[in-house]
């Protein structure tokens, strides 16, 4: 190619292998073809997969599995507004993507031509950022500043609209490495005064709470949480995203709060004189009712985003920084108060409301989860769906280590998990990858069975099928009069059947003493994806349960013997 | 012609003042809009123009709610990868000014009442027609909303405001 002016496309391609890129997931089409000709010649690694939402949950899976950015390639109109559900579940959670749409040529803009959709104007509210290429020149510096933009401060997924003319053109700009973006500002440290504000605060409480969620992760503040929990002598606890940036196994740690958490952790959320959110941002799930919410505890809370100061609750203390530096700065001037009585007090909780479940009557989907805790030793990176099986999952997969445990958690997006696994797997090909999914969930992406067979990737697929959409039946069963409606998932296919039609090992669980035995089985699979189908039992409930908007304080603990109150939350 | 006088600080929690400093590009004014629209916020007027240095503009944004919101709309509008700063002017020391244009049909009997108001006003005729007048006027909002209700019995056939532009006194940035 010496001497010839590179196209557009290749321009790109080359700016993805200067960021790094191996992988790129992504689906054909028209106004695409010039970058995936582009992609021939390259070192990096395409992905072809099934449906558009696979590819951007698969990015986003290897993105959280690594800290690295995944990247999407998609063609224009119908499958770049396939990527919206993918977009949206990765911004709500921080994670950072890159999503390269093709576009119609720049003349046929906004002239409904084949396959031409306003790709930039639909994705305006799911996005932290995003480009519409209109010269080939640009095509560098974009690039560049994408990468940039996705992975620091708080990342998040940038799109790319690509139109066909650009990438089919000469493109002969040379790469950029400097960054000029006068309006984009990634924190750092926070203020020294606001660091000794804390030091000081966390000092006179006499029951501090350390509440930790994803920023901890993404920042990899995991072992400063640690340090200074012991140090404080404080309990931690943490969302569902929060999970794994601090070890849930460790004395400290009472595991997860919030609607599904531990009775115990939501005790001492309850209680705590002192909550000190760090990289978490008081989502509903969180606090129930806000007003109720540590009504008499002070708050502090550290943020890499200053707009989620103040957003739902009003803290006495922000400190704006990256989780990890913050606490690092605040560790040497923690001097810790008597908080002796209250860990006895969190240590009799905990004994007082252990999670549990009937071990008899039928399989229970909690039993599942708990043997593949134990039997994957807590080592493995769980990926979970939406819905009662993420929840278990949340519950009985203790998380103990950071990046081991992946969910979506703001938007909720049913069809997440098992793409994400794939994705997860690529970005850790050394790890054990379970994905922890639904019924209902998986067979909004289960084509990428097909993805996952033929890249022979081989991360797990654990099904907990109840032949139901097993949250909803659950709160209509308990708010609504047990009146089912559209949550009966009459017509499901036997997964088995269905994996071994990709060529894919599978196994099923009909009874306890099958578990430990079938799961051994799935994880014993060489060189592929294996798929577990536990046949749960219909009706089972997820406790502990805060009912959506309700005060903390109104956790239902145990099923409970009378009909409750619709929640006043949404959802 | 008189010069405009500057205007009334803004009360705490009724119009408020918002300055924008954004790249001058395509999409900047739909994530801006994108951001008030999410909660809720009606922006009553939006002026972009051009700045000192031509690849930012400049938005000055005049709207109605309560603080508590308006504050966490300009976080987020600060968040915005094409917005260089956001402030909120709301009872800064500020020169604010607009301009109106109102149309009105004008018989003879009522034209000595009309350019009265308007010489008082300071507002200059800029078309003088056999049934109707046009006027400029301007300087602060609330002098346009005075101006505005006295020639309202006489019949305004159309009115067009430009939205008020702002500048911060002395060296502090906009």
């Amino acid at each position: 190619m010496a001497g010839r002016i590179p196209t557009g496309a290749e321009k790109l391609v080359q700016c993805l292998e200067h960021e790094g890129v191996e992988y790129v997931f992504g689906l054909s089409g028209g106004a695409a073809i010039p970058i995936f000709d582009a992609l021939v010649d390259s070192k990096i690694k395409l992905i072809l997969v099934r449906h558009e939402q696979g590819a951007t949950h698969m990015a986003d899976g290897f993105a959280r599995a690594t800290g690295r950015p995944g990247v999407v390639l998609v063609t224009s109109g119908p499958g770049a507004t396939n990527t919206v559900t993918g977009l949206l579940t990765a911004l709500m959670d921080s994670s950072p993507m890159i999503v390269i749409t093709g576009q119609t040529n720049s003349t046929n803009l906004g002239k409904d031509a084949f396959q031409e959709a306003d790709v930039t104007g639909i994705t305006y509210p799911v996005v932290k950022h995003s480009y519409l290429i209109k010269r080939s020149e640009d095509i560098p510096r974009v690039m560049r500043e994408a990468f940039h933009i996705a992975t620091t401060g708080r990342p998040g997924p940038v799109l790319i609209d690509v139109p066909k003319d650009i990438s089919s053109g000469p493109c002969d700009a040379p790469f950029v490495d400097a960054i000029d973006l006068p309006g984009y500002r990634v924190p750092g440290r926070a203020a020294r005064a606001g660091i000794e504000t804390a030091a000081r605060l966390l000092g006179q409480a006499e029951r501090p709470l350390l509440y930790v969620g994803h920023g901890a992760v993404i920042s990899d503040a995991g072992k400063a949480v640690v340090q200074l929990a012991e140090k404080l002598r404080a309990p931690i606890v943490n969302t569902l995203l929060g999970k794994g940036a601090a070890d849930e196994t460790h004395p400290l740690h009472l595991g997860m709060m919030g609607m599904h958490g531990t009775a115990y952790a939501n005790k001492a959320v309850i209680h705590c004189d002192l909550i000190m959110a760090i990289g978490a941002r008081w989502d509903d799930r969180v606090t129930g009712k806000v007003d109720e919410f540590c009504a008499r505890a002070r708050k502090i809370h550290v943020d890499i985003d200053p707009s989620e100061f103040n957003k739902v609750i009003r803290p006495d203390l922000c400190l704006e920084g990256d989780a990890r530096l913050v606490l690092e700065d605040l560790i040497p001037l923690v001097e810790p108060g008597d908080t002796a009585a209250w860990l006895k007090q969190c240590a009799a909780w905990r004994r007082q409301y252990p999670l549990k479940y009937a071990k008899k009557g039928g399989l229970r989907a909690q039993q599942v989860l708990d043997r593949l805790h134990h039997i994957t030793e807590g080592k493995a990176v769980i990926t979970a769906d939406v819905g009662q099986h993420q929840m278990w999952a949340a519950q009985f997969c203790k998380t103990t280590a950071n990046r081991h445990w992946i969910t979506s958690g703001g938007a909720g997006t049913m069809g997440f998990g098992w793409p994400a696994a794939i994705g997860a797997k690529f970005a850790r090909p050394e790890a054990e990858v379970w994905a922890v999914v639904g019924d209902g969930g998986f067979q909004m992406t289960m084509a990428e069975l097909a993805t996952a067979a033929v890249h022979k990737v081989a991360a797990r697929c654990l099904i907990i099928n109840n032949n139901y959409l097993g949250m909803v039946r659950q709160w209509q069963e308990l708010f609504y009069e047990n009146r089912l409606s559209g949550v009966d998932l009459e017509g499901n296919p036997d997964f088995v059947k269905l994996a071994e039609a990709y060529g894919i090992a599978a196994f099923r669980i009909r009874r306890p003493a099958d578990i430990d035995r079938k799961l051994k089985a799935a994880r014993a699979v060489k060189g592929g994806p294996a798929v577990v189908v536990a046949e749960v039992m219909k009706e089972d409930n997820v406790f502990p349960m805060i009912p959506a908007g309700a005060p903390v304080s109104h956790m239902i603990i145990d099923p409970p013997k009378r009909r409750l109150e619709k929640p006043v939350g949404s959802t | 012609m008189a010069a405009p006088e500057p205007s009334a600080r803004a009360g705490a929690d009724d119009v408020h003042a918002i300055s924008l400093y954004v790249n001058n590009k395509p999409g900047v004014l739909v994530r801006v809009a994108l951001v008030f629209a999410r909660r809720g916020y009606n922006i009553e007027s939006l002026v972009v123009s051009a700045t000192a240095e031509g690849s930012f503009s400049r938005m000055t944004i005049t709207c109605r709610g309560d603080r508590g919101t308006l504050e966490q709309i300009i976080k987020q509008l600060a968040k915005l990868v094409d917005v260089v700063h956001a402030i909120d002017h709301t009872g800064d020391d500020a020169y604010e000014t607009e301009i109106a244009l109102v149309k009105l049909r004008a018989g003879l009997s009522e034209r000595t009442q009309i350019l009265q108001i308007a010489e008082n006003f300071g507002a200059k005729v800029t078309d003088y027609g056999q049934e109707s007048l046009m006027l400029r006027v301007y300087g602060a909002s609330d002098k346009l909303d005075a101006f505005i209700a006295l020639l309202r019995p006489y019949g305004l056939r159309e009115l067009v405001r430009s939205g008020k532009i702002l500048m911060v006194r002395g060296l502090s940035e906009t």
